[in-house]
Formats: C-alpha cells, structure tokens, sequence
C-alpha cells in the first residue's frame, strides 16, 4: 500500500518524566507540501520535530516518516532529511566551505566537491566561501545552515525556527528558496512565530500544550476557528482598549496603529458591546479575522482545556 | 554615579553563589579536589620507602648468613621475598621490576667472617629511580657496622666495632650514577601523554554539547564509533609527536641512556596514547560542560601523576595507595618506559604492564561509546 505521505504520523507522544510534551498527534504530509507549524514556545514543535528525524524516541505512537518507521529505523531516516535546528550549529572555527565540506563526507555525497561547489552557487555563498562561519551574520549563517542540509538532496527538510533573528529581506529571500525547493518535489515541515510565514505555507497546523489544535489551509484554519473581528477607529482608542476588556463577548482588544482589532466567537455579543461602549466619533466595522487573532484565540481556548 | 555601590558587589556576589550551586559537579570539585589532595600529598606520599621486595641469593648458608638477612629485614628495608641460588632467576626478577634488590651472600663468607676479612655482600640495586633505593642503601652502613655483633661472642669479640665485621658492596644497576633526569625524563613521557591526551579529548564532545553542534551530528547518519574514533585519531598523531619531542630532548638534552628498542617504545605508546584518549572522550561524555571536562580530567592527572611512581617512590605508598597505581595506565606506562630505555628490556619482559593498560582502553571506550548517546532522550 504505496501512499504519497512523506510523513504519515498518528499519536506520537513524548513525555520527559512527568510532563507530556507532545500527545499524542497525527499528521500527515503530503510530497513537495510545505507545511507551516505554529506554536507558542513550549508547545512541542521542536521536540516533535526532533521525533521525525530520529533524534528522540516516541514514547508513543507509530508511523513513517519518508517510508520508514520512526521507532525502528530512525538511521535510515537520518540519511534522507535535512534538518535544520533552532540553534546555528555548524562549527563556528571552520570556514563555510569547511563546513560544507565536512556535511558532504559525513552523508558520502558523490562528486563531493561540485557538490560543495553548486551549494554554494546556489545559495551565493561563493565569495564568502572562506569566511570562518563565526563570523557571519544571522541572515548568512542561516544561508549557511540551510546549504549544509540540503547538501546530500534530502527528501524532507525540516526546519526548526529557521528565520528567528534574520531581516525581512533574507527571510523573503529564504522564502522563496523553500517554495523553489517545493516545486522540485522537496516536502517541507517548517515551525514559525511569524504569521507572514504562516501564511507562505500550503498547509498549517497549530500547537499549543503539546497537543495539535487545529490543520488546514490558512484559510480553513481562519474559518473554522469562528472568530468574528471588528475594527474601531476615532479618537481616545486608549481608554477604550480599557473599558472593553473583560466585557461581554470580547476575547481580545489588540491596538493596530491608528484602529484596534476586537475579537470574539460570539458575534451578537460584541456588537452589542461596542455598540454600547463606543464614543461619539468611534467607528466600528466588521472585517476579516487575521491569523494572529485566530492563533490568539486559538491558544488562550488551549489554555482553558490543557493549561 | 560611578562610586562604588555596595549593592551592586552584592548582586554579582549572589548571582556567582546561584551559579557555583547550580554546577554540582563544579562545587563537587571544589570540595573534592582538595580532599583528594590531602589524601595524596597526606597519606599516600613517603619519600623515605621501606618494605622494599629483595631477593636472596644464597652461596653460604652459616649462621652469620641468618643473622645478617634478620638484621636487614629488621631494619624495615628490605623484605626478602625469593630465595633462590641461581643468577638467571635474580637477573630476570630485577628486570622485571618485580625485586628492588638482589643481595648476594658470597661463597665463604662464614669462613671469610671468622678470619676477620670483612667480606662484601653484593647489593645489586634497580637504581633506575634513585629516589626509590637512596634511604635502603643509606641504611647499609648502619647495617654493616652491627648486623652480626650479637654472634660475635667471647673470642670473636675483637671482629666487632667500626667499620663492622661485614661490607656491602652496593651495584647501582641502569642508572649507576644516580641521575634524576635518567628516571624523570622517561617519566615524563608518560605525565606529558596524560596531561594533554586527557584534557584535549574531555574537551572534544562537551565542546560540541555546548556549541550546539551536537544536535546536528547526531541528525546525520554518522555512527557513535565513528565519531569517537574519529576525534581520537588525530590527536594520537599529536602524541606521536610529543613523544619524539621528548624522545629527542632525553637523547640531546639530558643524555638519558637508550639500550632498548625505540620501535618497541613507539609501539606501546601507541596503546598509552589511546588509553589517555579513551578517557578523555569518556569524561568528555560524562561533563555537561567544558569546565566540569577539564575538572574531571585533572580529578584524573592528580592521581596519575602523585601514585604511579612518577613523582615519589611507588613502593614508599601504602598498599592502597599501590591498588590505586596500579590501576592507573601511567603507572604501567612509566615502567615501560623505563625498562625499555634504562634497563633494555623487550617485548618479553613488558608484557605485564601491556595487559593492564590495554584492558583499561577497553573499559573506558565501553563506557565512552554506551554514554555516547545517538539520539537526545
């Protein structure tokens, strides 16, 4: 029974002493998809993620990831993902090219050197190619880790954080290199705080407590959460942001500049709300619920069920 | 604005207490190193060893005899542990380290005794550490002067008093002049081995723990014994070379005598270095942090270098002192090195401190490769 899922998972759970990190969650991942995975610090993204590529055991649950088992065949997993961590950790004392080098040897990829050679192209690294990876700077030293794990052709990559700390011109650049690499059939398993990033994805699937809230597209991530959002403009926002909290059917008052975004799942609710406590000359009008709103809501509805 | 503020001495004071208590290998250190080193420095050293293994090598079997080995014996420096009549079984024993001394009672020396010729006993010593035979030999004149007073009664009176009715004759084997250098150069060959060996590989994974590196060596494929093997074999390289340096040092600098096989030395080093090495990498396993590595692998040298022998006398330590020795490489190492190059000894009469050594190499690997974890649980 031959499926396209690169990563077909169901209750994979991984528990350190008496804490649950991640409970049981089921996920499937479809070839060439870039998939987006949000979640509050802690939540379990990264413990999940080390699961996929055979640096932890489940404690429980079952599945494959590229075909083959992630309890039992973690070594085979290791030769065909690339996985990017958290935390830069290429050798800061070696060079770019070094480092390169050394990743290329260690997965044996044939025609090492023009393997190096293209990477490097690829990512225009070239002319630093001699720069010790130290001294780089967050945008180049994520160019550079992104290069050393793509380096043996992984099927799947899987990247943890890998825009904390890089400018929105690297992150746009990076960006459009994970969705090249999509097209050439490479899958994607990729965690974010950024919902811009969120929002370049195929598909998402957001965590809070370990446990796995809700996936789909965005669209259907936004739709299904019910969330209905006003936007209120005029003078004095400040004292309003005050006076609605707490109130009837207002889950979240977020200030947007010069408007504030109101949020609740009960619509009726809110608008009588704000129909009762805007001022004179405070505008509110129905918009779109962002992702953000959602994810907010999503994690604070999380808080009452698992925290 | 810049004066001096006591409260802010105070809040760095805090916080370096918060950390110190947080790093419980650390703090161990702190209080187990100076432990350690008044149980050494305190109890284990003795510059002036007694109880030193003799052999006996009987020609004359009188009651002179008999009273002159009860006085050596009772001065508590000689234990005579062989008694035996042949040269080849006392020649082997010194070799191999396993007698300090060899005292020869001459043919006739009863006869020789009672005719008042102050016969010589031959003392043949295994000088290749002075430190180890300067008291025992120190105490032979003493000896000399009274051992067989007691036997020397009603006419044979007159042979008593000084210089005494009997001489020893001492023979300085493998270092006959007394040179420190002869015995420390060698020596350390092995402390310069254990001191960098260690502390170099116990830095070697903590490093990539603390980098961060480590989780993505163990994303590849690469095995634990590849990596382990691997971070060993270039620095056995370096070995090599600190032992040619100080190889090339004894010979032109400090003229230390090299009557055995270099080959043979450059062979065993060999297994030395990766015992010092499979340490390092399995302290290396063990720290969680580079500086609790470099703790564990001096929790190490101290001991290595205070009881081997390196230092002070091995057989001056109390027995325990002696178990601990001898459980340590550099102890079977130092005498490797200097049976090969002082006394010239082969294969052959090496090969009791190989098997310790090697068996070592295999008890730390085991650990270092089980503690070498290939996934992060």
């Amino acid at each position: 029974m031959k499926t396209d899922f690169v990563i077909d998972v169901a209750g994979v759970t991984k528990r350190f002493g008496a804490k649950t990190v991640v409970n049981g969650i089921d996920l499937q991942v479809e070839r060439g998809e870039i998939f987006g995975f949000l979640g509050p610090n802690g939540s379990g993204k990264t413990t999940f993620i080390r699961m996929l590529c055979g640096l932890l055991t489940p404690d429980g649950g079952s599945g494959t990831c590229l075909g083959h088992d992630i309890l039992t065949e973690q070594p085979l997993i290791k030769r065909e993902v690339g996985y990017m961590t958290q935390r830069f950790s290429y050798y800061e004392d070696m060079s770019i090219r070094e480092n390169l080098d050394f990743i290329a040897r260690i997965y044996a990829v044939p025609d090492r050197e023009e393997a190096v050679q293209r990477s490097l192209e690829q990512l225009r690294l070239q002319n630093r190619s001699h720069q010790l990876a130290g001294e780089l700077s967050g945008g180049w030293k994520q160019r550079l880790a992104l290069a050393a794990c793509l380096i043996h052709k992984p099927l799947l990559l899987l990247l943890d954080e890998p825009t904390a700390g890089v400018d929105p011109k690297a992150r746009r650049g990076f960006w459009d290199e994970i969705h090249r690499l999509s097209t050439e059939g490479i899958t994607v398993l990729v965690t974010t705080h950024y919902m811009d990033e969120a929002e370049r994805c195929h598909r998402i699937a957001c965590l809070a407590y370990g446990n796995l809230l809700v996936r789909g597209t965005v669209d259907e991530v936004v739709s299904s959460a019910g969330l209905a959002t006003w936007s209120v403009a005029g003078p004095d926002l400040g004292t309003l942001v005050g006076a609605l909290r707490g109130q009837a059917g207002v889950e979240q008052v977020v200030p947007f500049g010069n408007t504030i975004h109101v949020s609740g799942s009960d619509a009726a609710s809110l608008e009588a709300t704000l129909a009762r406590l805007c001022a004179p000359g405070q505008e509110f009008t129905r918009t779109v619920s962002g992702l953000e709103d959602v994810f907010i809501s999503l994690m604070d509805r999380a808080k009452d069920n698992f925290g | 604005m810049h004066r001096f503020t006591f409260h802010r001495l105070w809040a760095v004071v805090m916080k370096e207490f918060i950390q110190m208590r947080r790093d419980r290998v650390t703090f161990g250190m702190m209080i187990g190193i100076p432990l350690l080193q008044l149980m050494l420095f305190g109890y284990a050293i003795n510059s002036d060893p007694k109880h030193l293994p003799s052999a006996l090598r009987l020609a004359d079997q009188g009651p002179f005899t008999r009273t002159l080995v009860a006085e050596m014996q009772n001065s508590g420096y000689f234990d005579i542990v062989r008694i035996t009549d042949s040269e080849a079984e006392v020649e082997r024993l010194i070799r191999l380290g396993t007698v300090q001394f060899v005292v020869n009672i001459p043919d006739d020396f009863t006869r020789d005794v009672l005719r008042g010729e102050r016969p010589a006993v031959l003392v043949e010593a295994d000088a290749t550490d002075p430190a180890a035979t300067g008291p025992a030999i120190a105490a032979l004149n003493a000896i000399a002067a009274t051992a067989i007073d007691r036997d020397l009664t009603g006419p044979l009176r007159r042979l008593r008093g000084v210089p005494g009715a009997v001489s020893f004759e001492v023979h300085a084997h493998y270092n006959p002049e007394n040179i420190t250098q002869f015995n420390v150069v060698p020596g350390l060959m092995g402390v310069v081995l254990t001191m960098t060996m260690v502390i170099i590989t116990a830095l070697a994974i903590t490093r990539e723990r603390e980098r961060g590196t480590m989780e993505n060596l163990l994303a590849t494929p690469v095995r634990p014994f590849e990596v382990m093997v691997g971070k060993i074999l270039p620095y056995i390289a370096v070995g090599y070379v600190q032992v040619t340096l100080i190889l090339i040092a004894a010979k032109f600098l400090f003229h230390v005598p090299m009557v055995g096989s270099i080959g043979l030395l450059y062979a065993i080093s060999l297994l030395f270095i990766a015992a010092n090495l499979a340490m390092g990498i399995t302290f290396s396993t063990l720290a969680k942090n580079q500086l609790q590595a470099v703790q564990m692998a001096f929790f190490f040298f101290l001991p290595s270098i205070l009881l081997s022998g390196f230092m002070f006398p091995f057989r001056g330590m109390p027995e325990w002192a002696q178990w601990v020795g001898t459980c340590l490489p550099l102890t079977h190492f130092l005498r490797i090195v200097r049976g090969i190059l002082l006394k010239g000894n082969g294969m052959g009469e090496v090969m009791p401190e190989i098997w310790p050594i090697a068996l070592f190499v295999a008890v730390s690997m085991a650990v270092g490769v089980k503690r070498y974890r290939q996934t992060l649980d």
